[in-house]
C-alpha cells in the first residue's frame, strides 16, 4: 500500500494556542479543518493548573480564603463569596445583615468588572478595537472602589469567613452611587458602538447556537444558559446573601447564539446597578463579623454551597474531618463547565466563528485549571 | 549647470530619488499618526517617550527593526520567503511613478497611468501570496490564502468604479484626468449630476479591502491568524511589508484623489476670488496654527531636551507656512500643498475605519463583494454612461 502523505488529506490541522491572541489565557485548541470550515476540535487544559484544590488540604480554613481568589482572578469577589458561604454552612453561622449588604453591593460590582473585561476582549476578538479600551477605563472606577475598601484591585480577598474583616471607608456610599450614575450611560455608550453596528450583528447572528436543552445537559450555567431561553439565576433560585430583598430582573434570551449571549449580559449589567442603587440604600448598621471562635474549626460534616458567579454557577464542595484543615475542597468552576459546549457549537463554523465562541463562553483559564 | 536642470530627465529622477528616500520616513509618520488618531478615538496618548509626544517613534522603530536578527524559518522555502516582501515593497512604490503630485511634479506621465496602478496592486498581492505560503507554516498559508481571495473579489469591483471615473475624464492619463477637471471646472465626484458619488463609495470600500485594511484586514486578522500572513516575518523583512502596506494605502488614496477629488486642484477651481482665501490663508492658518499651537503644549514636558525639540518642531511647522506667502513660490507649491491634504484626510478616514469597525468574516467579505459590490459598480458604469450622455448632448 502506497504511503499516504499529508497531500492526500483534505484536512488541515491548526493548532491554536496556548500562545495564541484570543485564547484569553493558555487555552489550546486543536481545529480539524476543511478549508476554513471546523470540522471538529480538541481542546487542551491544564497549562495554569496550579493544583488549588490540594493545597486546600494542606491549609488552614483561613489560609485558603486567599488562594480561591486566583481562580477566576477577573471575578475574584465572587470567588471569596462562595468560599466564604459554604464554610459559613459548614460552621452553621451567617454573616450579620450589614456584611451580607456590602458583600453583595461587591459581589455586584465584580460582575460588572468582569462582564466589561469580557465585553472588551469579545470586541477585540470580533475585531473592534476600540471598545476595550471605553470597557477598562470605567473598569478602573470600579476597581479603584475594591482599592479604597480592600487595599487590592484584582485578587481582593474582600470577605472572611462570618462576614467582613474592614469596615466601609468614609464615602463608600457616595462611591458606589456615583459609579453607578456614571456607568448606565456607558453602557449605552458601548450599545451604540455594537449593538446595531451590522458587521457586529452579522459576526454574532446565529453563530454558536446553543439550544436551551444542550445547555442542561453539558451542565452550562451562567449568561450562556439564560441567552437559551433558559430562566435560572441562583440569586433568585435559591437566594443567598440576602438577595431575596432586592429587586431585578433576569434578562434571557430566545435564540441561544452569541448576539444573545452579548445582549443577555449587556443588560446582566444593568441589573446589577439597579441591585447595587438598592443596597447601598439601605445598608443596615450593626456587626460586621458574626460570633464564632478565633479557630475555624468546624463540626464533622460537609457542604455544598453554590452562587451566581459572573461566568454561571460556581460551587464550593467542602467536607470537614473536625480539624482547622479541609479534609477536601472541590471547586465545582462555570468556566470549566461552559467550556464543554466549545466543540458542539463551533463544528460547521468558520475559524472566525472559533474566535468569536470562545469569547462568548467568557472563560477565565486560571478558573478552568485551577 | 543649466543644462542638467533643463534636462528632460531631471525633474524625474529628482522625484524618485525623493520618493525612494523620503517615503519610508513618511511611512514611519503615516504609522505615529495612525496611532496618535487611534489614541484619540481610544481615550488613551499613544507613543509619547520617544521624543516630545513621540514625535522620534518612526525613526527609533526604524533603527530597531533594522538592528533585528534575521530570522528565515528553517521549514521555509528559503529563496521565495526572502523575495516575497521585496515584491511587494517593489510594486508599491512603483506605482508612485505615475501619481500626479501638482501639475509639474510627477515622476512620468504615462498614457495608461490607471492601468499601471492597478497593475503594480494586482502583482503586490503575489508577495503577500508567496510570502505566505513559503513560511511553510498554517496561519499565513490560510492569510495568504484569504488575501487572494479578497484580490480577485475586489479587484473586479475596484475595476468598475474606476471605468465609471474613466468614461467621464476620457483619458486613462493620471495628469489627464486632473486637466480634464481643470477644463470642466468641477471635480469628478460631482459630475454627472452627483451621481459620481456611487462609484466613489464602491471605489473607498473596494480599496480598503485592496490595502487589507480594516473591516477587511483577514489577511492579517490578529485575533483568528496571529498576524497573518507575516506571521513567520521579523526584523526589516516585516518593516517591507508594512513599508508596501502604508505605501498601498497611500497610493490608493492617490487614485481617489485624482479621479474623484480633483487631484491637485483648489476647491472651486473656477471661482477666482477665492483664489487668496484657499490657496494662500488656508495653508498658512493650517502650518502657522499647528506650529502655534504645539508651542503652548511645551511648558507641559518636563524634560528640557524635549522641550527643546518641541520648539524646533513648532518652529520648522510655522517655517513651512513662510514659502507660501510668496507668490512665486506659491504657485509652484500650492498644487503639491492640495495633493497633500486631500490625500491626508483619505488616510484619516481609513484609520478612522479602523478605529470603529469590527471585522468581517470571511464568507460574509465574499458574499458583500459579489453580491453587492460588483453589481452596483457595474449598474453605476451604465447609469454613468447615459447620464454622461445627456449631460453631452
Amino acid at each position: 500500500m502506497a504511503q499516504s502523505t499529508f497531500l492526500d488529506a483534505n484536512e488541515l490541522v491548526l493548532n491554536m494556542g496556548p500562545q495564541h491572541p484570543s485564547t484569553h489565557g493558555v487555552l489550546r485548541v486543536i481545529l480539524k479543518l476543511d478549508g476554513e470550515t471546523v470540522t471538529g476540535t480538541e481542546c487542551v487544559i491544564g497549562y495554569l493548573h496550579r493544583g488549588v484544590e490540594k493545597i486546600a488540604e494542606n491549609r488552614t480554613y483561613i489560609q485558603f480564603a486567599p488562594y480561591v481568589d486566583r481562580m477566576d482572578y477577573v471575578a475574584a469577589v465572587s470567588n471569596g463569596l462562595g468560599y466564604c458561604l459554604a464554610i459559613e454552612k459548614l460552621l452553621n453561622i451567617e454573616a450579620p445583615p450589614r456584611a451580607q449588604a456590602v458583600r453583595v453591593i461587591l459581589t455586584e460590582l465584580n460582575r460588572i468588572t468582569s462582564h466589561l473585561l469580557w465585553l472588551g476582549t469579545h470586541a477585540l476578538d470580533i475585531g473592534a478595537i476600540t471598545p476595550v479600551f471605553y470597557c477598562f477605563r470605567d473598569r478602573e472606577e470600579a476597581l479603584k472602589i475594591f482599592e479604597n475598601y480592600c487595599g487590592a484591585r484584582l485578587t481582593t480577598h474582600a470577605f472572611r469567613i462570618g462576614g467582613l474583616q474592614y469596615e466601609v471607608y468614609d464615602g463608600f456610599e457616595q462611591e458606589v452611587r456615583a459609579f453607578c450614575d456614571m456607568f448606565i450611560p456607558k453602557v449605552d455608550e458601548y450599545e451604540e458602538l455594537l449593538t446595531n453596528n451590522r458587521i457586529w450583528v452579522n459576526r454574532l447572528k446565529g453563530v454558536g447556537v446553543l439550544s436551551g436543552e444542550e445547555c442542561k445537559e453539558y451542565g452550562v450555567t451562567g449568561p450562556v444558559l439564560r441567552a437559551s431561553g433558559v430562566k435560572w439565576d441562583l440569586r433568585k433560585a435559591q437566594p443567598y446573601s440576602g438577595y431575596e430583598q432586592y429587586d431585578f430582573e433576569i434578562p434571557t434570551a430566545q435564540n441561544g447564539d452569541t448576539y444573545d449571549r452579548y445582549t443577555v449580559r449587556m443588560e446582566e449589567m444593568r441589573q446589577s446597578v439597579r441591585i447595587m442603587r438598592q443596597a447601598v440604600d439601605k445598608i443596615p448598621s450593626g456587626p460586621i463579623m458574626a460570633k464564632m471562635s478565633k479557630v475555624v474549626k468546624p463540626p464533622v460534616g460537609e457542604a455544598y454551597v453554590s452562587i451566581e458567579a459572573p461566568k454561571g454557577e460556581l460551587g464550593y464542595y467542602v467536607v470537614s474531618d473536625n480539624s482547622t484543615q479541609p479534609y477536601r475542597v472541590r471547586v465545582r468552576p462555570p468556566s470549566f463547565v461552559n467550556l464543554q459546549a466549545l466543540d458542539r457549537m463551533v463544528r460547521g463554523g468558520l475559524i472566525a466563528d472559533v474566535v468569536a465562541i470562545i469569547g462568548t463562553l467568557d472563560i477565565v483559564l486560571g478558573e478552568v485549571d485551577r | 549647470m543649466e543644462t542638467v536642470f533643463n534636462h528632460p530627465l531631471f525633474l524625474p529622477v529628482s522625484m524618485i530619488v525623493v520618493i525612494i528616500a523620503v517615503f519610508p520616513l513618511l511611512a514611519g509618520y503615516i504609522v505615529l499618526i495612525e496611532r496618535k488618531v487611534l489614541a484619540d478615538f481610544q481615550v488613551r496618548l499613544g507613543p509619547m517617550r520617544v521624543g516630545p509626544h513621540g514625535l522620534l517613534q518612526p525613526i527609533a522603530d526604524a533603527l530597531k527593526l533594522l538592528l533585528k536578527e534575521d530570522i528565515i524559518p528553517a521549514d521555509s522555502d528559503k529563496g521565495i520567503f526572502w523575495f516575497a516582501p521585496v515584491i511587494s515593497t517593489f510594486t508599491a512604490l512603483t506605482a508612485f511613478a505615475v501619481i500626479p503630485f501638482s501639475e509639474k511634479l510627477a515622476v512620468a506621465d504615462v498614457n495608461v497611468g490607471v492601468l499601471v496602478i492597478m497593475a503594480m496592486s494586482a502583482v503586490g498581492i503575489l508577495g503577500i501570496i508567496l510570502g505566505g505560503w513559503s513560511s511553510n507554516s498554517h496561519y499565513p498559508l490560510l492569510g495568504a490564502l484569504r488575501s487572494a481571495a479578497q484580490l480577485v473579489s475586489y479587484e473586479v469591483a475596484l475595476s468598475f468604479a474606476l471605468i465609471s471615473g474613466l468614461m467621464v475624464a476620457g483619458t486613462l492619463s493620471m495628469q489627464g484626468i486632473v486637466k480634464a477637471q481643470q477644463d470642466r471646472h468641477i471635480w469628478f465626484i460631482f459630475e454627472n449630476y452627483g451621481f459620481m458619488i456611487v462609484p466613489f463609495v464602491v471605489y473607498l470600500i473596494s480599496a480598503t479591502a485592496e490595502t487589507n485594511r480594516a473591516p477587511f484586514d483577514l489577511p492579517e486578522a490578529e485575533s483568528e491568524l496571529v498576524a497573518g500572513f507575516h506571521t513567520e516575518y521579523s526584523g526589516f523583512r516585516w518593516a517591507l511589508y508594512f513599508l508596501a502596506e502604508y505605501a498601498n494605502i497611500f497610493v490608493v488614496s492617490s487614485v481617489a484623489v485624482t479621479l474623484f477629488w480633483g487631484g491637485w486642484l483648489r476647491p472651486f477651481p473656477a471661482v477666482a476670488w477665492l483664489e487668496m482665501p484657499l490657496n494662500v490663508g488656508l495653508p498658512v492658518l493650517i502650518f502657522l496654527g499647528s506650529g502655534a499651537s504645539s508651542l503652548i503644549l511645551v511648558k507641559k514636558l518636563k524634560d528640557p531636551v524635549q522641550q527643546k525639540t518641541l520648539v524646533g518642531a513648532a518652529f520648522l511647522c510655522m517655517g513651512v507656512a513662510v514659502p507660501f506667502l510668496i507668490p512665486a513660490v506659491n504657485a509652484a507649491i500650492i498644487g503639491l500643498f492640495w495633493f497633500l491634504f486631500k490625500v491626508a484626510v483619505f488616510v484619516y478616514i481609513m484609520i478612522w475605519f479602523r478605529g470603529t469597525f469590527p471585522r468581517f468574516r470571511y464568507d460574509q467579505l465574499m458574499n458583500i463583494g459579489w453580491k453587492i459590490m460588483i453589481p452596483i459598480g457595474m449598474a453605476s458604469v451604465v447609469v454613468n454612461a447615459l447620464l454622461g450622455m445627456l449631460r453631452a448632448s
